[in-house]
């Protein structure tokens, strides 16, 4: 795999003009990127930017009414996130996808169970299933956990561990991360990290969703910037440090009206 | 957290419970539990009421009202473990029953081809029921209410309408009515007790349920839809489809449940009452299904349906007046909805980190 540094290898995922309507409002409108193996692509904006509708566009949650999805090349037209994890794409999200009534391997597996046996006799492979779910849950540092307790008994970090640990297993050629809404520790964000560079090391096309230009600066090689649901920026780890990055997304008047305000309080800064 | 531990991002390791407390967990964790411990103590108590109905007499009494109550229960209950209600159900089971008085009676069908077209057009409404939930994202409960009204005004108006009357006999003339009766309503005699076969139905779709809800992708998703929605949608799970399959099966149960009892009185007749439906569902949540979705069992509501008939058959047996197995069926009911809270909580309840 070519890296972000040698010559720009060929796009696993790509959008092209891709317009998502809400009734007569835009969420996305013509928006066209490429996400490369082996790059951690940040994907940045406020809230009500169109990050979410992108989220849900790239892991077939939601069909573009124009413009088109590029697997490969070749047009995607996923029905179902079902169909784009059997295509090795996908994605984390934001509210890390876990039943809480289910158990462990029954989450992990959820959507795209192994099965055994044919036609109506089709069953559950639950020794597999359990085997995978402790193996990938082990690959990802979570270790000593039953496959068979109900998810609601995970602490919150080791839920995050189950969703990437999911992901990654199931995500061949490309990951999709929404940043969680709740509230992280410092552990938990520094296990998540962790887990885009091990995505990236192993070729994938990694797509990182957040708001925080912080955080999207330390792991990432190319940031997209998303306003108003369109493209208003598309620049490589060269380009911009962090706090350009952060100026950029919040726009230069909030900002400069907040570093003045601190001029003003604390002269000594 | 100390610098040191950060690079292995073991941020998360799960403290291991002890055997002990895992089997406790588990057991509690099992949706029927409550239920049988329900069913032991009914059964004790109306034991000690009437004796009679630990006899084999009094036990296929007892059999009897469940199996019916049953088949509805278990449609119902997986539905609810999905997330949705059902009140057409038990209307279901009459207007079929009138839909095939009517084909036999008035055009001449013979009984199987009659029945084939009352469950076609019993999984029609289960369908309509499934399409108008998904499609709307109404709640369920007011789409079946309006299913149910729609089909008791139109099932007694056209039956009224075209027989003349909503009581229709004179079924046993039709062709195939031999081997109907030996499908729906065969039964063994064993020391002066009739076993009737809807037992078996109800036996053979409980383990079937069962099967499938833990042992198959189906059930993943039944649970997944009813317990988190939003991540079975962003797994890929397919809920319209899941909510449509669980709709025709409380419709088609609903027609099982008509034809077993239209075969056995050879007559099709039928109350124009919301209080079917209402019983399997009381039935569905005293077996353990949580009436907010995610979870339950199929043999919960089998030990639902076990304690209505105890009760039912037993409050017979000791001869008192009928009507108070109303006020106790109610009593049942907030009971096990107080029990299905504590569970709930004790399920959702996450660990601190």
């Amino acid at each position: 795999m070519t890296g972000p540094e040698g010559t720009p290898a060929a796009a696993v995922l790509e959008l092209r003009r891709v317009t998502v309507r809400y009734g007569t409002v835009a969420a996305l409108s013509r928006v066209t990127a490429a996400f490369v193996p082996g790059t951690i692509s940040c994907v940045l904006g406020e809230n009500g930017s169109g990050k979410s509708t992108l989220v849900e566009v790239l892991s077939g949650l939601t069909r573009p009414q124009e413009g088109e999805l590029l697997l490969d090349g070749r047009p995607a037209r996923w029905r179902s996130p079902r169909d784009a994890r059997a295509n090795g794409v996908a994605t984390v999200w934001n509210d890390l996808s876990v039943a809480p009534l289910l158990s462990v391997w029954r989450n992990f597996c959820l959507g795209a169970e192994p099965t055994a046996g044919i036609g109506p006799l089709r069953r559950l492979d639950r020794a597999a299933a359990r085997e995978i779910t402790v193996r990938e849950l082990a690959t990802v540092g979570l270790t000593g956990v039953d496959p068979d307790q109900p998810a609601s008994t995970l602490r919150p970090g080791e839920r995050q561990s189950l969703a990437i640990a999911r992901a990654l297993h199931f995500g061949s050629r490309a990951l999709v991360v929404d940043e969680p809404i709740a509230p992280r520790s410092v552990a938990g964000a520094t296990q998540a990290g962790q887990a885009l560079l091990a995505a990236r090391a192993r070729g994938l096309a990694v797509v990182l969703v957040t708001a925080n230009p912080r955080y999207a600066h330390l792991v990432g090689d190319r940031f997209l910037l998303l306003a108003g649901g369109q493209v208003a920026g598309d620049l490589t780890r060269e380009d911009v440090d962090a706090d350009s990055l952060t100026r950029l997304m919040a726009g230069d008047d909030e900002l400069s009206a907040l570093s003045e305000t601190v001029r003003r309080t604390h002269p000594e800064r | 957290m100390t610098a040191g531990r950060l690079p292995g991002s073991r941020a998360a390791t799960a403290v291991p419970r002890g055997p002990g407390r895992r089997l406790l967990d588990r057991t509690v964790a099992r949706p029927s539990t409550a239920a049988w411990v329900g069913l032991l103590a009914v059964t004790v108590f109306f034991g000690v009421q009437a004796p009679d109905l630990l006899t084999p007499a009094g036990v296929a009494g007892v059999l009897d009202t469940a199996a019916l109550l049953g088949i509805g229960a278990l449609a119902v209950g997986l539905l609810l473990i999905a997330g949705h209600i059902d009140l057409s159900t038990g209307m279901v089971a009459v207007a079929s029953a009138l839909a095939t008085g009517l084909l036999v009676t008035e055009a001449g069908w013979g009984i199987w081809p009659a029945l084939a077209a009352s469950l076609a057009g019993s999984l029609l409404v289960g369908l309509l029921n499934g399409w108008l939930v998904v499609r709307t994202g109404l709640p369920s409960f007011l789409v079946t209410l309006a299913a149910f009204l729609v089909l008791e005004g139109a099932a007694f108006a056209l039956t009224r309408a075209i027989a003349g009357t909503t009581v229709i006999q004179g079924l046993d003339q039709a062709p195939g009515w031999s081997s109907a009766r030996t499908v729906f309503d065969s039964s063994v005699e064993w020391d002066d007790a009739f076993f009737r076969i809807s037992v078996l139905w109800w036996l053979g779709l409980v383990a079937l349920a069962s099967w499938a809800l833990w042992r198959t992708a189906l059930g993943n998703a039944i649970f997944a839809v009813g317990g988190a929605r939003r991540a079975a949608r962003e797994l890929g799970v397919p809920v319209r489809r899941t909510t449509l399959t669980l709709f025709c099966g409380t419709a088609a149960a609903g027609w099982l449940v008509g034809t077993l009892g239209l075969v056995r009185i050879t007559t099709a007749s039928g109350d124009a009452s919301l209080m079917p439906s209402i019983e399997f569902l009381v039935a569905a949540v005293i077996g353990g299904c949580l009436l907010t979705g995610g979870y339950g069992s199929a043999v919960g509501t089998a030990v639902g349906a076990l304690i209505y008939g105890v009760a039912r058959f037993g409050i017979t047996l000791a001869g008192w007046d009928p009507l108070w197995f109303q006020a106790f069926l109610g009593m049942l009911l907030l009971v096990a909805l107080l029990a299905n809270g504590i569970v709930r909580t004790r399920l959702r309840a996450v660990p601190r980190s």
